[in-house]
């Protein structure tokens, strides 16, 4: 298991392991990726790039694909907006 | 007479046929428009969607502020899908070479009681912090105004059918003149009046009408709510777009009501194919970086194109097409159709209806200028 690091999702604290996409950060999270524009809950589907369901707010920037990036320590990420 | 006997048949249902049908609708002329794709399927859809005060030339300035007028009088009945956004615009100036034009083009619009407001740096960076630092100024006129073309087209054209107009989609018309309408399928309607407004393929239906196409390339983007406020547009476009020849690219972003934000623009004569064309995409956006670096981080979700119905002298073909007296065109409006289809529509039917224009009709009558030659 590589060391796990920490990062923050919606405002919480939490350790993912090394190497984890920020997608299974915010699914460790209980949390989902985004909201439609009908307010429907959104997630990974493609889980390559492809499908634009996993976009979150990562380090203040808007739309990043969660599947393709690579968690950071002490990444910030939010699902809320 | 068939039962295909109208007052007026209107060819094209872009927001200039629209409105043209809308207006005769409403005066109780029997309408028919006739479109070979859809409502709002040509330049409309391809377009930005900027009602903007424009003075390239007093004519030009007359026809977009009486039409701009009539967009503010119609505004209480805009469903909210038109997303009407009275956001301003504000032209950019990167030097003092350009704040001299903002200063000639505020007194120019103070005299004619448009309200300006000219902008120190410091209050362009407050207003739109994403512009690159150290910009000279700018001009902002805020009653400019941003909306979605397609769906006014299909309000304009709903109104006209509730004054009883029939529309065909989906006919492409092979002939038109002398008071008929023939269709590719052979249906015919017989008209008092016609009016062609089949923007840049006005020609195709009657050669010899001087329009050309001008393509045009757009961009936008995911939605970043709150990046632009107001449409910006930098003072350089006018080269650009004065320009009746060359290749030519210009910063002029939009934000919409979504929160995406379109990305224009660029302009080419000579380019008939609708395709992408790489190197022209690359430097509208190049030129888009230049002044608003940040663009660079958001995500570009489509690209396409769209041709403009352009004339030599940059404004529209409005009134009876020379040789035919009951076929009128309604076309020539380049990158100004939205701004000014509603007054194209009051200006042209004042002329079937034999009512007195608000502003004078002699820059806009199709015989100013000389008919292009068909090719043999």
């Amino acid at each position: 298991m590589p060391e796990p690091i920490t990062v923050t999702v919606n405002g919480t604290s939490l350790a993912v392991p090394g190497g984890a996409t920020v997608a299974v950060a915010i699914v460790l999270a209980g949390a989902a990726c985004r909201k439609s524009v009908t307010g429907e809950t959104r997630g990974p589907l493609c889980g390559m790039g492809i499908c634009y369901e996993c976009r979150a707010v990562i380090n203040g920037q808007l739309h990043c694909r969660s599947c393709q990036i690579i968690c950071q320590p002490g990444m910030e990420v939010r699902t809320d907006e | 007479m068939s039962g295909l006997a109208y007052d007026v048949v209107v060819v094209g249902a872009g927001i200039v046929g629209a409105a043209c049908a809308e207006e005769c609708a409403r005066q109780g002329l029997r309408v028919a428009i006739i479109d070979r794709d859809v409502i709002g399927g040509g330049a409309t859809a391809a377009g930005m969607g900027h009602i903007v005060v424009m003075d390239d030339s007093e004519a030009q300035f007359a026809l977009t502020r009486y039409s701009q007028q009539l967009w503010q009088q119609l505004r209480q009945e805009l469903p909210a899908d038109v997303e009407y956004e009275p956001c301003g615009t504000i032209w950019v100036a990167t030097d003092e070479e350009e704040m001299a034009e903002v200063r000639r083009k505020q007194n120019y619009y103070a005299q004619r009681g448009v309200p300006t407001e000219v902008l120190d740096p410091q209050t362009l960076e407050r207003l739109e912090p994403n512009l690159r630092k150290g910009m000279a100024g700018g001009l902002l006129v805020p009653e400019d105004v941003v909306l979605y073309p397609p769906c006014a087209a299909r309000f304009l054209i709903e109104r006209a059918q509730g004054a009883g107009a029939k529309l065909h989609l989906g006919s492409s018309v092979s002939q038109i003149g002398n008071g008929l309408v023939r269709l590719a399928d052979g249906t015919e309607f017989s008209a008092a009046a016609i009016i062609n407004a089949a923007g840049a393929w006005a020609s195709a239906l009657n050669p010899g009408v001087n329009v050309k196409k001008r393509k045009g390339h757009l961009a936008i983007t995911d939605r970043y709510p709150g990046f632009i406020r107001h449409q910006l547009v930098e003072l350089g476009y006018l080269k650009s777009a004065h320009s009746t020849s060359a290749d030519s690219v210009a910063f002029n972003v939009q934000p919409r009501k979504t929160g995406q934000i379109l990305v224009g623009s660029s302009r080419q004569y000579g380019a008939e194919h609708g395709e992408v064309d790489t190197g022209v995409l690359t430097r509208m956006l190049q030129r888009a970086q230049e002044y608003m670096p940040r663009l660079a981080e958001l995500s570009t979700i489509r690209v396409w194109t769209g041709f403009r119905a352009a004339t030599p002298d940059k404004l529209p073909l409005i009134g009876p097409c020379l040789g035919d007296p009951a076929l009128f065109l309604a076309t020539g409006h380049e990158g100004l159709g939205i701004t000014t289809s509603l007054a194209t529509a009051r200006l042209l039917v004042d002329q079937i209806a034999g009512r007195n224009p608000a502003i004078p009709i002699e820059p806009y009558l199709p015989s100013r200028v000389p008919a292009e030659h068909a090719y043999a």
